[in-house]
């Protein structure tokens, strides 16, 4: 027992954690036909049946369930601040499993030709709005508000002392829907993933119905149509949101230190976190001749690779590997994509630079409050 | 798309409203141009007036009559209450101000994180302030070095006053970033 939770406490550290959910993710959700390839031979297709739901359920709740035995685990997954993230993780995986389910059989029904599930049969599928609909959402609305009733009596919010501004709670943790923003912004100045980051998800989800062309695949479910758009949705919604909401909930401690589930949450923990910019890198480390006085000459290494990212590679990038992409989108569309796509990755390069090289910022100019 | 999602076409008569439903029009009722351009100017110029007073409104409660704001300047005793080498938090709470004192004399921290503005625990084991928000760190001079608060800590001016007590003045502030630490005010030699 103890090995074990010490080899999830292991696989817990965020470099393994994430590497482990980056390489995995691609062979699940393949976004090419040659990690379809894959995804075919290493049998994750296997993944959307019934079969695997209930096995993967039962593995989920066997961890829990073995995992509450520890005093560490059970403190932090009963806290009723936490009790929605256990039932986000179980939900999310059921509506994941639920749309790719139908997705994968739907991309059966049309190899062999039939239509599919969500076929609409005129006059037949129609059914009234008074009793069906109107029933089933009583219905469901009595059903809910009891099951709130219960749940804010059972796990109510807690009553705290007055708030102090001289006295933060260590760790100070956001709302849970929030932790994925709070996890950026250890990455980021506030101002990025603060103001900037937010607004582009905001734009870059409102920008999908104009930047998605392909028709197929609209109105139903199914997956090999549309490959690339579910894999890069999924990788947003699934690891740049919801893993980082659980990361920041379960792994989290105090002084905000990354803790392993079963670790005992140690307020003095030691952990060598000294960052050091990339101008540090550059002049400091490599150069060895001090930082220069001028902002301008010490900040352009940052400047340069940040303008390459985002002015170089994109038309690289639609001259090689989005060849076809670019051809399918067009100038306008594929800008706008890759912009987005570019900002949205810096996410987790940044997270990479700090766990792996102890960046802090590319280019920081902390005298005009520019970071990045 | 493939062949299988064909989807049966329903024929649906094209609308025409049936004479009847549209009523006669009353000839004595009706609007005239000039009378609806009038009623629509009175129309905006009241909903301009009503959006107008509600914003001057709004605007003026961002300037309150009475500011209950905590004292910015406080005398923080003599120079003999603190120890050298240590971080005291005796004005933490009230202040927002740590005061810190080492070989050569005594500066005035802010317990504001410059990340997001949590206020950061001082660590004496590990000699650090550390934010409980972000994780940034500082160490006992002010200076940031892990976490992501791109700045140091700011200090407050401290002078001497003619009793010999310190005085604090929270509302000149200095920034590492733009070289003011080396401010005769920012630092009280003893």
């Amino acid at each position: 027992m103890e090995a074990f939770k010490h080899l999830i406490d292991t696989l817990s550290k965020p470099t393994i954690l994430v590497s482990f959910t980056f390489i995995i993710f691609f062979f699940v959700f393949p976004p090419t036909d040659w990690f379809e390839k894959w995804h075919k031979k290493l049998k994750f297709d296997g993944l959307w049946s019934v079969k695997s739901f209930w096995i993967i359920t039962a593995l989920l709740v066997g961890f829990f369930v073995t995992g509450l035995s520890d005093p560490d685990f059970r403190s932090i997954m009963l806290k009723p601040d936490n009790v929605p993230i256990a039932g986000l993780i179980f939900l999310v995986f059921f509506f994941t499993w639920l749309s790719m389910h139908q997705a994968y059989n739907n991309d059966k029904l049309i190899d062999a030709g039939k239509p599919v599930d969500e076929q609409y049969d005129a006059p037949n599928d129609k059914v009234l709005v008074w009793p069906d609909l109107v029933y089933i959402e009583l219905i469901t609305i009595i059903l809910f508000s009891a099951f709130m009733l219960v749940w804010s009596i059972g796990l109510p919010a807690p009553l705290e002392e007055p708030a102090n501004p001289s006295e933060s709670p260590n760790p100070a943790k956001a709302p849970w829907y929030f932790l994925g923003l709070q996890e950026m912004l250890v990455y980021f100045d506030p101002w990025m993933a603060g103001v900037v980051l937010p607004s582009l998800i905001i734009v870059g989800l409102m920008a999908i119905p104009y930047l998605d062309n392909n028709k197929e695949g609209s109105g139903y479910y199914s997956f090999k149509n549309r490959k690339l758009s579910i894999a890069i949705f999924m990788f947003g919604w699934l690891v740049l949101w919801n893993l980082l909401i659980v990361i920041g909930t379960v792994l989290r401690g105090p002084n905000w230190n990354f803790f392993g589930p079963f670790e005992f949450w140690d307020s003095h923990k030691i952990e060598a976190l000294t960052n050091i910019n990339l101008s540090e890198f550059v002049y400091v480390k490599w150069l060895s001749t001090g930082l220069p006085g001028n902002i301008l000459i010490r900040e352009i290494w940052g400047m340069i690779l940040l303008l390459g990212y985002f002015m170089i590679l994109p038309p690289l990038l639609a001259k090689t590997w989005l060849k076809n992409l670019f051809e399918r989108l067009g100038v306008a569309r594929y800008s706008l994509f890759i912009v987005l796509i570019l900002a949205a990755l810096t996410l987790p390069i940044k997270m990479y630079l700090r766990w792996m090289f102890n960046l802090k910022y590319i280019i920081s100019i902390p005298e005009y409050f520019f970071n990045f | 798309m493939p062949e299988a999602k064909e989807k049966k076409s329903v024929t649906v008569p094209p609308a025409s409203p049936p004479p009847a439903a549209l009523g006669k029009i009353d000839e004595g009722s009706q609007v005239s141009r000039r009378s609806f351009f009038s009623w629509l100017s009175i129309g905006w110029i009241a909903f301009v007036a009503a959006t107008g007073g509600f914003f001057t409104m709004m605007l003026r409660f961002f300037f309150p009559n009475v500011l209950f704001e905590p004292v910015q300047t406080f005398r923080a005793g003599y120079p003999e209450d603190y120890q050298a080498g240590e971080v005291d938090l005796r004005w933490k709470g009230k202040y927002g101000t740590w005061i810190v004192r080492d070989g050569e004399g005594i500066y005035a921290l802010s317990t504001v994180c410059t990340h997001l503005g949590c206020t950061p625990n001082w660590l004496a084991a590990e000699q650090k302030f550390k934010c409980p928000c972000h994780g940034s760190g500082f160490r006992k001079t002010g200076i940031n070095f892990e976490g992501p608060a791109p700045r140091p800590l700011e200090r407050f001016r401290i002078v001497l006053a003619d009793d010999g007590q310190i005085i604090v003045d929270k509302t000149k502030k200095f920034q590492q970033e733009k070289g003011q630490w080396g401010d005769p005010e920012a630092f009280l030699k003893v």
